[in-house]
């Protein structure tokens, strides 16, 4: 490392640095290995799965029972419940006890607006006990730290290994399929995704806001692929939501469900399908009626939405803007057609249409507060800002082993300073968005202001994730444009995140 | 405790007390030295005084005093936010005042971080409080410093010191010139070693001082080392040619003072950005930070755009001084802070002039100064394509010889 200094013009306001340290080695290394899948079957048109409809669970309000060993009241901090049910799912399957499980219809091509998932569960209305729960916000922290908790880091690593050993190896198929196996979802659903954003009483895993949280296991799922993840996260974003600005009875009738054994399909819909889209100037209308609302729109790229039990739709509440709803899919008038798109194709995405929707006065979230809906799209973005800089290191991950042994002109490419110069940008661009992100969802924990952070946050990842997905692509070449590699789908996916609305919420 | 990437409370005290220092003393008097190039800035005798004196109370946590070292062992093994930390605050916001009268802020060179770095207690003790530039750039060694070819000949007690130096920062003005010499030419980067010259020794010839683009209120000097005899003892670190580290030890000083230039930057763009929000506030636009950005006014958007990544470069710059206050390995990140926050502020003052208009490019703003300091940020301790370079070697895991 001979050149380091142009002009030593430098006289700098301060003492000497420290100067101890062991080694400047410390470069994140990439672990990313080249898995080449076999030869897909792209005709989805030919895919035809048995419709498999769950069996409606048990209803059951909240019980105190169950949640009377609060780990944080032990001071056991958080995250424990959600590393408890991963520990259980390890168990689960060194005993084979899960089986190949089927899948919905899915069909990449559109074939029209059918009733939305009409088998699915009823959810039986409860009244919750009066009084909301809520996690609290995290106490404000007085120094600069980038050091997750140990709980953190431990579900960072569980995570982790999930996205690497299961979601990259299902990633290409289920890309072409448009459909993420259920096996996978379920799995999902075990490791608490969909806990974290719900209060402990309520079945939650942690007593505190966790966006955080939620940003470092949406990084580690989207570094094994970002459709899976979209798929695995999306019915997190309606727990969390009802666990954010749900009143005590929609907690009481929803959140048992979305956090038990079972956990349904449900989506967050805000994004709607039509250029410069503005999540606070919605076309979808809330009308008022004498015993609640009529609900009309189209919403698009709705996750698993023809899976879906339960969905929150964004809709401008007549003389009060923007508000969210809580719709059951079984309800008349509620309609999905499948929307595959460029990327994100494992979440089987669809447009989601309501057709004078008749809804009850109890289904409207969080009295319809304009800072409450600001809040989520805000979240959301966050939230699509963790799987892009998920997504994007696991690109440069792959594209460091690529670069170093792809030979062209007798040596590595990697000694190419226009090779190795886009490989330095690409790492300095992700920690950049990485830490926007982190302090985006740090600030939001903390009870502050957010908007600013989480907007810039989403500027970096639209605009760098895009540039590295092309990127990623270029510095392999023909290599990059052929589906033998992961390199094409991470440009695809990467373009969709910077577009997305909603969706997603940590 | 839990991930937070906010200014330590300890240090806004600090911050505040930088950020009126900028505002009352080195805004007023910027344009002034800009005009009057090589012109001694008198003003800051009074405000260096000010800074001993707030660091010998213990008030800066470290900040704004030569020959601090730090990141000792923090006894419980938790968090740290250190004087690296405080450094970077404190120079965002006295660059956010201006960059050419921070670099030129008596006692502060980058002389007596190298003094701070690689002398033994004897030689700090000696050279306590005195102002020391820094000179390694030839005029035939820019980026590639392991060839210069000034040399060292000891004779007797005292080495003999022939060679030329240029782009050495205060070198009219401070009181000590770290030197870099080579003692064998043959024997390559191992050989070059550090030497404090006096400035008033005969030797040391002051050949010119530079007219620049920007931070003109700091002196630029070229010396002529005409057989300037130096003390033995004041060579710095050890007279072995240790072929398997000396070199990258030296080099390794400034792992430590790129996240400060990159501070630098990030202070610089942050002013850029304060006069640019205001200007267009003036014309009726303002940024809505939860509209989409295409939904805004193009130079709304283009604002939001620039805001980005300043922020992504301060936080770099903080991550590296983090890393730095906690005996983490940060030559990787230093380098991402410098890179990223270098070439941001150019693009930001370049891009602030064309949103300001014509009133962007008079003198009666700063912003035209502002755009012809920043440049220099992306070359000095490291040019871009340096950073760039140091990046790609530590991620792709090559050596010099492999990625030249």
């Amino acid at each position: 490392m001979a050149e380091s200094q142009g002009m030593n013009l430098i006289s700098p306001f301060v003492g000497s640095p420290a100067l101890d340290h062991p080694d400047p080695e410390d470069g994140r290394r990439g672990t990313g290995t080249r898995d080449r899948l076999g030869a897909i079957d792209l005709c989805v048109t030919n895919l035809c799965y048995k419709p498999c409809r769950r069996v409606p669970s048990t209803l059951h309000a909240p019980s105190g029972s169950r949640h009377q060993m609060s780990f944080a009241d032990q001071s056991m901090g958080l995250g424990l419940r959600a590393l408890n049910r991963l520990a259980g799912l390890e168990l689960i399957d060194r005993a084979g006890l899960r089986g190949p499980a089927e899948r919905l219809v899915y069909r990449s091509t559109r074939n029209g607006f059918r009733a939305a998932n009409a088998a699915g569960r009823s959810f039986k209305s409860v009244q919750g006990a009066g009084k909301v729960a809520r996690q609290s916000t995290a106490k404000r922290s007085k120094s600069f730290d980038l050091t997750p908790t140990d709980e953190q880091q431990m579900m960072v690593e569980a995570f982790g290994d999930f996205a690497s050993d299961r979601l990259r190896k299902a990633a290409t198929e289920a890309d072409a399929a448009c459909s993420a196996p259920d096996d996978l979802l379920a799995q999902s659903a075990e490791l608490g995704i969909t806990m974290l954003g719900v209060p402990e009483e309520l079945g939650g895993a942690v007593s505190e806001r966790s966006a955080v949280t939620s940003v470092l296991i949406s990084e580690a799922l989207a570094g094994g692929d970002m459709g899976l993840a979209f798929a695995a996260l999306a019915p997190a974003a309606v727990s969390t939501a009802i666990g954010l600005w749900g009143d005590a009875d929609q907690q009481a009738t929803y959140l048992p469900e979305l956090t038990g054994e079972d956990v349904p399909a449900a989506a967050l819909a805000l994004l709607e399908p039509r250029p410069l889209f503005d999540p606070f100037e919605l076309r979808t209308s809330a009308r008022r009626t004498a015993d609640g609302f009529v609900l009309d729109g189209i919403k698009s790229l709705v996750p698993r939405a023809a899976d879906a039990e339960l969905f929150i739709v964004a809709a401008d509440l007549e003389g009060s803007g923007p508000a969210l709803f809580v719709v059951e899919a079984k309800t008349d008038g509620v309609l999905t057609s499948p929307e595959p798109a460029l990327g994100l194709r494992a979440a089987s995405t669809c447009q989601l249409k309501l057709e004078g929707v008749e809804l009850g006065s109890g289904t409207l979230l969080a009295d319809g507060s304009p800072d409450a809906y600001a809040d989520c799209v805000r979240l959301g973005r966050i939230a699509w800002c963790a799987l892009t800089v998920g997504a994007a290191q696991a690109a440069l991950d792959f594209l460091i082993p690529y670069v170093n042994d792809r030979k062209a002109f007798g040596e590595p490419i990697s000694h190419r300073q226009a090779v190795a110069f886009n490989m330095s940008n690409i790492a300095i661009e992700i920690e950049g968005m990485r830490l926007a992100t982190y302090r985006a969802a740090s600030l939001a924990d903390q009870g502050r202001e957010f908007a600013r952070e989480a907007a810039i946050a989403r500027r970096l990842c639209a605009t760098h994730g895009n540039r590295i997905g092309s990127d990623a692509v270029g510095l392999l070449g023909g290599h990059g444009y052929v589906k033998e590699y992961p390199v094409e789908r991470w440009y695809r996916d990467l373009r969709s995140a910077g577009v997305m609305e909603g969706a997603l919420l940590v | 405790m839990t991930i937070n990437l906010e200014v330590p409370k300890k240090f806004v005290p600090l911050v505040g007390q930088a950020h009126q220092v900028a505002q009352e003393v080195l805004r007023p008097i910027s344009r002034k030295y800009d005009l009057a190039e090589h012109e001694y800035p008198k003003e800051l005798d009074m405000l260096a005084a000010l800074i001993d004196g707030v660091d010998q109370g213990g008030g800066s946590s470290g900040a704004g005093a030569a020959g601090v070292s730090q990141a000792e062992a923090n006894g419980d093994g938790g968090n740290r936010n250190g004087s690296n930390m405080a450094s970077v605050l404190s120079i965002i916001e006295m660059c956010w005042g201006d960059v050419g009268l921070l670099l030129t802020m008596p006692r502060q060179g980058l002389g007596n971080s190298a003094i701070a770095a690689v002398a033994d207690d004897e030689q700090k003790q000696r050279f306590a409080g005195k102002w020391a530039a820094m000179a390694i750039t030839e005029p035939e060694a820019g980026s590639d410093s392991a060839a210069i070819r000034t040399t060292a000949v000891l004779d007797g007690d005292e080495y003999v010191l022939n060679g030329e130096k240029i782009y050495v920062t205060s070198g009219e003005r401070a009181e000590l010139v770290v030197v870099w010499a080579s003692l064998d030419p043959k024997a390559g980067r191992a050989a070059i070693k550090s030497f404090v010259v006096e400035r008033s020794n005969p030797g040391l010839k002051l050949d010119r001082l530079e007219h620049k683009l920007g931070i003109r209120a700091s002196d630029t000097a070229a010396f002529i080392l005409d057989d300037c005899r130096v003390p033995k003892e004041d060579l710095l670190g050890s007279p072995e040619i240790d072929t398997t580290k000396s070199f990258a030890g030296a080099m390794r000083t400034f792992d430590n003072t790129r996240p400060l230039v990159a501070a630098m930057a990030v202070g610089l763009s942050r002013a850029c950005l304060e006069h640019t929000t205001e200007k267009l506030a003036d014309a009726g636009v303002e940024i809505d930070y939860d509209r989409p950005a295409n939904a805004q006014h193009a130079a709304a958007a283009e604002l939001l755009e620039l805001e980005a990544d300043y922020e992504a470069a301060r936080l770099l710059t903080l991550e590296a001084a983090w890393m730095a206050d906690n005996s983490k390995p940060n030559s990787l990140h230093a380098s991402y802070a410098k890179a990223k926050a270098g070439r941001t502020c150019v693009d930001i003052s370049l891009r602030c002039i064309a949103l300001c208009g014509s009133a962007g490019l008079g003198e009666d703003e700063l912003l035209e100064k502002w755009a012809r300091d920043a440049k220099i940020l992306d070359i000095f301790e490291g040019t871009q394509q340096i950073q760039l370079l140091i990046i790609a070697r530590q991620l792709l895991g090559l050596t010099s010889a492999q990625l030249k």
